[in-house]
């Protein structure tokens, strides 16, 4: 952003003043996420830098607290690894397939009372987490399934569905409808149609919905501290009860593998971003 | 022409129109199928329970339940003087069957909500009842201690006769009916949900001012710069916005301690003393800077996707036809820019106003908001039906933003990414 020869000099200022802001809001943005590095490879048990890191002592630095989070027998951080994952997987998968089908409905031209219906299918996107934590709980209470997987894989469906509507009706706007007449007019049947022709075009957004999905899931906390039991730990529960009772910095090194793999979905997620964008023709 | 030269048939003789009708009603049924699914699920499992909330909060059925006889007999009580012999025979009946059935314990708490004093009466009738002989009862409950011959008791007995309460709603804005049935506030001293709810919508507000004064200068720099460059610098913005909520909370909790990374910095520059580190946590100021920053790219998103659209040569125009760069900026860019102001803003508020975790983390008493209050009524006091109805005030704060958020931007025109 060079500014031209002529700018007046306040102008300059202005223009400096306003990268120097910019530069500031970034730091904010970026920094926190940056302290926990080099924190987890803290030899001693503190949560600030000791001496020796500040002057970059090797022997200030350790890999103890990686090494306590995978044998570590007080911090079942294997259970909730497991857990994570299968809760998350599972919620992906269902949210994905009713999400999806449901985008289809609602991209039809011929669908009764789009707009309520829309607004049904987000609600649980708007509703703060806390009132759906409480009406979850109220009805997987009813239903047997507190503190079971099911009730909490069900619970992040619900909590998941909303992203993959909203990512997989905004790329069926796009969408060329002559492709599946065509398609039928060739004599395929319509589940034939979705698999071979709409379903590898709408590709990009189902999965930026179920990259959503499965971070909702992945990291929610609110709703399974309503449901879940000491069996279905999870990864954001072990660091809620970490960070509220004893602040260790086992923490830190889960948040640490916590960063590298959001920065693996954020990754992927540009990649498609762009990928469904070149596909709709717009130029990026 | 009459009207039956004027219809067109299909092939089949059936009139168009009526084919027509037919393919279309078809299709509606094809488009609401692939919807049902997902409805029904989520109203089986989100709506009616939400629903259910509502229903908790203002079911008052337990003690209608426990003391069946007195309610009927206290219809033709005016509530003016004390109740006649009937009243208390019945409630003599009521009350020896739910000490059999050892229910008089609920019965003494859910009266003493009504008003204190009922605990103690009630275990000294339980004792001196059982020597109670049959007929004037009035005379015996009446002597069991004087508070029974007092007939504000006997009204407050009256007043939970309705199977249904507002008595939860308003005492989440710290009111409640008083022995006239009047509405009023508690001592001011008391007022605690008051406290909480103007917390909640300050926080949320100035939560949202903040986010809109830091996003705002990025947001335009992110939609100005080459690409090339701005790609990378929507990292900046998109990798906190993937990354794990407690993961944030937890680096906040790092560097706001007193031992931490931002009260050592003040130190090294002196503006603070070593033993004299402010507390940065576990208040007010936590949160708001915590939930600045994790909010802030729901911020930056609707902003950045508006402005986007702005074409640079409209700055130009305004500058070639005399404007100065601020006078260009404020009547040519600005207004351009006030859908995804509004867009950013409302999201911003609804998801301040939800906040629960950290709050709860980095908030301490003084920086916790109106979900933790549900969520200690749900986990602690398990008064649940007070939970709902803090749950469904808030909730009915947050559709109403949602309604004028559809309104203003509509809901299909979220951005996400």
């Amino acid at each position: 952003m060079a500014l031209p020869k002529y700018t007046e000099p306040h102008y300059r200022i202005w223009h400096y003043m306003y990268i120097f802001i910019c530069t500031c809001v970034f730091f904010f943005l970026i920094a926190p996420l940056f302290v926990i590095f080099p924190l987890s490879f803290n030899a001693e048990e503190f949560l600030s830098f000791s001496e020796g890191m500040k002057n970059l002592d090797p022997d200030a630095f350790s890999l103890r607290w990686y090494k306590d989070m995978i044998y570590g027998t007080k911090n079942p951080w294997g259970l909730a690894a497991k857990n994570s994952f299968i809760i998350a997987i599972f919620a992906t998968l269902g949210s994905v397939i009713l999400g999806t089908v449901a985008a289809l409905g609602l991209s039809s031209r011929h669908m009764p009372y789009k707009g309520l219906i829309m607004a049904t299918l987000i609600s649980p996107m708007i509703v703060p987490l806390i009132i759906s934590g409480v009406a979850i709980f109220f009805f997987m209470a009813k239903a047997g399934l507190a503190a079971t997987h099911t009730g909490i894989i069900l619970a992040h469906i619900i909590l998941g569905t909303p992203f993959v509507v909203i990512t997989v009706t905004a790329t069926l706007s796009g969408f060329d409808h002559s492709v599946t007449r065509a398609a039928s007019s060739l004599g395929s049947d319509p589940v034939n149609t979705f698999m071979k022709i709409t379903l590898p075009l709408i590709l990009p957004g189902v999965i930026s919905g179920g990259l959503f999905a499965f971070v909702t899931s992945f990291d929610e906390v609110v709703v399974v501290l309503f449901l879940a039991g000491l069996e279905n730990t999870t990864i954001p529960i072990q660091m809620w009860t970490g960070l509220r009772e004893q602040l260790s910095p086992t923490i830190l090194a889960v948040a640490t593998c916590l960063i590298i793999l959001s920065t693996l979905i954020l990754v992927t997620a540009e990649l498609l971003r762009r990928r469904s964008e070149r596909l709709r023709g717009i130029n990026i | 022409m009459s009207s039956e030269t004027r219809q067109i048939l299909t092939t089949d003789g059936i009139p168009l129109e009526v084919s027509l009708k037919k393919a279309e009603r078809k299709n509606k049924i094809k488009a609401f199928l692939l919807v049902a699914p997902l409805l029904l699920f989520l109203l089986i499992t989100y709506i009616f329970p939400i629903g259910d909330m509502l229903l908790r909060s203002v079911d008052d059925k337990m003690v209608t339940e426990m003391l069946p006889k007195t309610f009927k007999s206290m219809e033709d009580w005016d509530g003016n003087e004390m109740p006649p012999e009937e009243v208390f025979e019945a409630f003599y009946l009521d009350f020896q069957k739910l000490v059999e059935e050892k229910r008089d314990g609920k019965l003494s708490t859910q009266l003493n909500y009504t008003k204190n004093g009922f605990k103690s009466i009630l275990k000294k009738l339980r004792r001196k009842a059982k020597n109670f002989e049959e007929g004037n009862y009035k005379e015996q409950i009446m002597a069991v201690h004087k508070r029974w011959a007092d007939v504000e008791y006997w009204r407050a007995i009256k007043r939970r006769a309705p199977a249904f309460t507002s008595s939860k709603y308003l005492k989440g804005m710290d009111m409640y009916k008083n022995e006239e049935g009047k509405i009023v506030s508690v001592e001011e001293d008391r007022r605690i949900h008051r406290v909480l709810w103007l917390r909640t919508l300050e926080i949320a507000f100035f939560v949202t001012l903040l986010c809109f004064l830091m996003a705002y200068p990025i947001a335009h720099l992110l939609a100005t710069l080459p690409m090339k460059y701005s790609n990378l610098l929507m990292i900046c913005v998109l990798l906190p916005f993937w990354t794990s909520l407690l993961v944030r909370t937890a680096s906040w909790m790092i560097l706001l301690q007193q031992q931490g990374v931002v009260n050592d910095f003040f130190v090294m520059i002196g503006l603070v003393a070593d033993d004299n580190r402010p507390e940065m946590m576990y208040n007010k100021t936590g949160t708001y800077v915590a939930m600045t920053q994790i909010l802030l790219p729901f911020m930056v998103l609707p902003l950045y996707s508006v402005m986007k659209t702005i074409s640079p040569s409209l700055m130009r125009a305004g500058k070639s036809l005399g404007g100065t760069p601020f006078v260009t900026f404020w009547k040519v860019y600005f207004p351009l820019t006030i859908p995804g102001i509004g867009a950013g803003c409302l999201l911003v508020f609804i998801l301040a106003i939800g906040y629960y975790i950290t709050p709860a983390l980095v908030g301490g008493a003084s920086g916790t908001l109106i979900s933790n209050q549900i969520a200690f009524h749900m986990k602690s006091t398990l008064d649940w039906s007070f939970a709902s109805a803090m749950g469904l005030m808030l909730l009915a704060g947050v559709l109403a933003i949602y309604w004028i958020y559809n309104k203003l931007v509509g809901i299909d025109n979220i951005k996400l990414g």
